[in-house]
């Protein structure tokens, strides 16, 4: 039974990428304005705020981590830090400090394990705390949002991923929403894990393709891994209407739920030039939606 | 000569460019897109051997020796050793194997055992090689797969990597030590919107790029923004409802529709021309860091 004042939280994802995951999640946002904050889980290319348009509250830094750093006057250029690092993180500098041949570490292949700081003899190397990146508290036309930004190159989306689900459920719990929609990174790893674990429920959004079906076989299977109930819909179905059912039926199988199908129609791109999310607009496929959101939401 | 295509955003077509162009070309692809890898839809090729098991160093604590000093807790940066009492919890799911533990252990308590996240598969496939990732589902640290499947990039020759969306370690992990990488896109708000972060890394990374917009149409936005930003425009495949319904059953473009292997061919030259600029800076000592 689920608890009256927890919200209830539901992510979309897609295994594969650019299925519509964040239209859906845009146009869920609308039809339940008022009652829900919006989180945005893919925080390394974040794009539901082009749709939502947010007027950032507060925002906050993402310190993730740690950096190493070689502070080149005081390396004797012994080599103990590339040879210990498991990241190839360490290579010679180009620049030599006095005669010696000096090390340096690339930031963005340093994975902050403080091996190096630990054991150079010489003391030489910082160990520093890395912003990776910053996250948000925005209001929308259908309510609070909170949303990240991961710096380019950066680790930890994982970790961003949770600060983010976690912002969601306090401003969900302290304005008293009862859902809370998050729109979720493509594929199957860490922030994708780091979206779903816990949440009452996932709509994955696929399509009539090899890829698509390929990809949702590998999302569900990271569902029942974690024991997440997941909803399917076949997006744009009609470019292979065989295909479609045939993911439909595997689906099922697989123990999902299906809640319905949206149909290919160019009205998508338009909504989201337009920075509008689908329902808001009178094309066709806004139907499929709306009763795609009538199922997720009842279930 | 070693290329990779990225994007930012997923389903812009990175893995349609990556495999048209191994198939016209005969280059090794290398599909690092390894928690979900698809180049095999399309490429269908006999497998070469068996597939290669990847894992990854974790620690194991022998607890006779162990004394419970908590050294191992207290240096693990990604918190994979909680010490409670006289006992080691690991939690091998959060370890990046950097091997601290073992080194920082008092006692000498801790050795590596080896953890499994995934395989690789070799496939051949006409006139070219696929080599691909697999990660376990279940598994969250894609990069030392990564790293695995560039492995076999081969000696001589070119080879193609069809990387990871998104901008995050595995993306860069794809794009590192290539000559140059290819970031497709999508002429929409979203597609420009992740052009953007993706261009970032790549110029974080200091590697010479250029851009495919994918599905073109009418909408300029895509072709204005590489003008304002000097970025090479390399190729444009147009929204052409063949390629879309040859992709959903899994063929390539150069074998659905003949007439768009002129558009790879064109596309492979001037990518040459983008890594052979990058290989005489190399040679005049400008290169980049």
């Amino acid at each position: 039974m689920s608890d009256p004042a927890k919200p209830r939280e539901i992510v979309v994802i897609s295994g594969k990428g650019g299925t519509g995951k964040t239209s859906v999640t845009a146009s869920f946002a609308v039809l339940a304005a008022g009652r829900a904050v919006l989180a945005d889980c893919d925080v390394d290319a974040a794009d539901l705020h082009l749709v939502l348009s947010p007027r950032i509250v507060t925002r906050a830094e993402f310190k993730s981590g740690y950096g190493a750093v070689i502070r080149s006057e005081a390396c004797t250029g012994c080599g103990t830090c590339a040879e210990l690092c498991r990241f190839g993180a360490v290579r010679p500098s180009e620049r030599v400090s006095g005669a010696r041949q000096v090390y340096a570490v690339d930031p963005a292949a340093c994975e902050g394990c403080g091996v190096c700081v630990r054991f150079c003899p010489a003391g030489a190397i910082a160990f520093s705390e890395r912003v990776s990146g910053e996250w948000m508290v925005s209001e929308t036309r259908c309510g609070p949002m909170v949303h990240a930004r991961l710096h380019a190159a950066a680790e930890n989306s994982g970790k961003l991923v949770s600060v983010v689900r976690n912002e969601a459920r306090r401003v969900a719990e302290e304005r008293q929403l009862p859902l809370i929609i998050s729109d979720g990174p493509p594929g199957i790893g860490c922030p994708v894990i780091s979206s779903v674990t816990g949440a009452d429920g996932v709509l994955a959004v696929t399509e009539p393709t090899v890829s698509g079906e390929h990809d949702l076989a590998r999302v569900m299977q990271l569902t029942r891994h974690f024991g997440v109930p997941t909803f399917v819909c076949v997006n744009k179905w009609d470019l292979n209407p065989d295909a479609a059912g045939r993911i439909e039926r595997a689906a099922e199988r697989a123990g999902a739920r299906l809640v319905g199908r949206i149909r290919y129609d160019r009205g998508v791109t338009d909504a989201q030039r337009q920075a509008k999310a689908v329902v808001e607009t009178d094309t066709p496929a806004a139907a499929d939606v709306r009763s795609l959101w009538k199922k997720v939401e009842t279930d | 000569m070693m290329v990779t295509v990225a994007s930012g955003k997923g389903g812009t077509g990175k893995t349609t460019v990556a495999a048209n162009l191994a198939r016209i070309c005969g280059a090794t692809l290398l599909d690092c897109d390894v928690e979900e890898p698809n180049a095999h839809l399309f490429l269908k090729g006999e497998p070469c051997g068996e597939p290669e098991i990847v894992s990854v160093p974790v620690p194991e604590v022998d607890e006779g020796r162990c004394d419970g000093c908590g050294e191992c807790g207290r240096f693990c940066a990604y918190k994979a050793l909680v010490v409670l009492g006289r006992r080691v919890l690991v939690f091998p799911e959060l370890c990046h194997g950097c091997g601290g533990c073992m080194r920082v252990c008092p006692k000498g308590a801790i050795r590596e055992t080896r953890q499994r996240i995934g395989s690789v598969e070799t496939f051949r496939s006409g006139n070219m090689t696929l080599v691909q990732g697999r990660l376990d589902i279940g598994v969250a640290a894609a990069p030392p797969l990564i790293r695995a499947v560039k492995n076999h990039a081969p000696k001589d020759g070119d080879a193609l990597v069809d990387a990871p969306p998104g901008t995050a370690c595995p993306v860069v992990t794809a794009l590192r030590g290539t000559d140059c990488a290819v970031l497709v896109t999508e002429p929409t708000p979203f597609g420009l919107h992740d052009l953007g972060l993706a261009v970032d890394v790549v110029r974080e990374l200091g590697l010479p790029f250029g851009v495919v917009v994918n599905r073109a149409d009418a909408d300029d936005c895509a072709r204005a923004a590489c003008r304002a930003g000097h970025i090479p425009l390399l190729a444009e495949i147009p929204d052409d409802r063949r390629i879309a319904e040859a992709y959903s059953r899994g063929e390539l473009a150069v074998e659905a529709v003949p007439e768009y292997r002129r558009v790879f061919e064109t596309l492979m030259t001037r990518i040459n021309g983008l890594g052979a600029k990058q290989t005489r800076a190399d040679t005049d000592g400008h290169k980049h860091e």
